[in-house]
């Protein structure tokens, strides 16, 4: 069924004048919005395509707890909280399944690595425990542990998924009945500075004046940074995916390794979905789908659950990660230009992070204090190369 | 009793749905696809794609012709994975 209606935003007439300019239309930029309208402020958001065209649209729909540093675990333990009031929030469906994710466990290395991760996750209230081999197959009777080269593996049982596209549009809807402009279809071509401030945007549709400017563009962050003469870290990876035809549900969290790089779930319509690093590393915009992954993510797959060697691939495609240096995003104001707001370099997890982040970005910009500290995911740490400590966990 | 007229027979959709959709702001076949599941299935959008761009273009005045076409994805036909992942046995 349709998810949602959007018809506020179908035809919109461009506006001069907004308080928050936000660049991007994927999860974040239309969370934002919404954060935004609910403190009374006015934002726009502008996308040079439709709305979750980039990354958003193209993930892996995972959200995941287990994180190997505290700032991220933070965030994903407080958007899961967002996440499992959201459908009521905004008065319409996410798709939000919280099947858990299962986080393959290779050696004593590893197990070292995951008992001092899960300890810190525990600390923050987060239910995480490590599995051995027959409770894994217990969770998912598909694999293979064996074959996988697993001695056990870390499980969060809120962890889970959702669909970015209702997701996405269960925002910008929300955000829209509350006085939110949003415009698909326009691309954002400069970022008006004087002295120091940022004074608004000007589009291929016309100019917005506004004295806050958001850069939610993804992975074209660094370009719409460069256009305000800011210089960003951020490097985009080409990514990609894969779906299966429907077959019978038969297991209900993500499975991940950090050594194989692997992702996988089943949707609840029965596909299953997921990723591994391509076998040659691509930089840059470039978007074709390539053998060389479907083979590798096929020999990873049927090795970890062997019975879907008989399962149809329906579709692959490629999306980007937009990768700071310590893989954990840029939030905040521009120290030297005053309006200028980061959200971006979410490293692969945009989406899952996006309600707890948006939420953070709203109350700066409204001048409440942030109910988490973001300080330390500004721009400024990458000016000494000297930031803390790099965000292990990453797949795909 | 109302005629019930199937577009994308993958995923169930009907052409009321499409309608629908396109009314509430969906321009593109690509948003169609997204917020309908319309052309995700085995077929990968053969039969549907087609009859959806003539609605698109009906519903928005638009010609036939200025309908962007959705992108496609490989491997074009379904393919199983043990065969991508060069199982012996199969």
């Amino acid at each position: 069924m349709f998810p949602c209606s959007w018809a506020y935003w179908r035809v919109v007439k461009m506006i001069e004048k907004t308080d928050v300019a936000i660049v991007g239309g994927g999860i974040n930029g239309c969370a934002l919005a919404y954060e935004l309208s609910l403190r009374g402020i006015n934002a726009a958001v502008i996308e040079r395509n439709y709305l979750a065209s980039g990354a958003t649209g193209r993930c892996g729909a995972g959200i995941r707890q287990q994180w190997s540093t505290k700032e991220n675990a933070a965030l994903a333990i407080e958007s899961v909280r967002i996440f499992e009031h959201l459908e009521d929030e905004l008065g319409s469906d996410i798709g939000l399944k919280q099947g858990g994710y299962l986080i393959a466990i290779h050696d004593e290395k590893d197990m070292g690595q995951a008992e001092k991760n899960v300890s810190m996750q525990r600390s923050l209230g987060l239910d995480v425990g490590i599995l051995g081999p027959d409770e894994m197959v217990e969770i998912v009777p598909i694999l293979d542990v064996e074959g996988m080269g697993a001695i056990g593996a870390t499980f969060c049982p809120t962890d889970g998924n959702a669909d970015p596209f209702k997701t996405t549009y269960a925002y910008a809807n929300a955000a829209v009945r509350n006085g939110a402009k949003i415009y698909k279809f326009t691309e954002v071509k400069d970022i008006l500075v004087e002295n120091g401030k940022v004074k608004g945007i000007k589009t291929d549709k016309g100019k917005i004046k506004a004295d806050v400017v958001v850069n939610a563009a993804g992975a074209w962050s660094k370009k719409i940074a460069e256009m305000a003469g800011i210089e960003l870290p951020n490097v985009p990876y080409k990514k990609e995916i894969m779906v299966t035809e429907r077959v019978e549900y038969v297991f209900d969290p993500m499975v991940i390794s950090f050594k194989d790089g692997i992702y996988f779930s089943q949707q609840e319509e029965g596909q299953i979905l997921g990723g591994i690093p391509p076998p040659e590393t691509v930089t840059g915009y470039e978007t074709s789908p390539t053998l060389p992954f479907l083979e590798h993510m096929s020999g990873t797959i049927t090795r970890y659950a062997p019975v879907l060697k008989h399962v149809n691939v329906l579709r692959q495609w490629t999306g980007f990660y937009d990768v700071t240096p310590d893989a954990l995003p840029i939030l905040g104001e521009v120290e030297g230009l005053e309006g200028f707001i980061q959200c971006n370099g979410f490293s692969g997890h945009g989406f899952m992070l996006s309600p707890m982040v948006t939420k953070l970005l709203a109350e700066l910009i409204a001048g409440e204090k942030p109910s988490l500290p973001i300080d330390r995911l500004n721009l400024k740490r990458f000016e000494s190369m000297e930031f803390d400590e790099k965000e292990k966990y990453v797949v795909g | 009793m109302k005629e019930v007229r199937i577009i994308c027979r993958c995923e169930d959709v009907t052409e009321d749905e499409v309608v629908e959709a396109i009314r509430n702001g969906c321009t593109t076949l690509d948003e169609l696809k997204h917020v309908l599941r319309l052309g995700m299935g085995p077929c990968q959008g053969r039969t549907c794609m087609p009859l959806a761009a003539r609605i698109l273009a009906r519903e928005t005045g638009k010609k036939i012709s200025e309908v962007e076409i959705q992108t496609s994805r490989p491997p074009v036909v379904p393919v199983q994975l043990g065969i991508l992942a060069g199982g012996e046995d199969d």
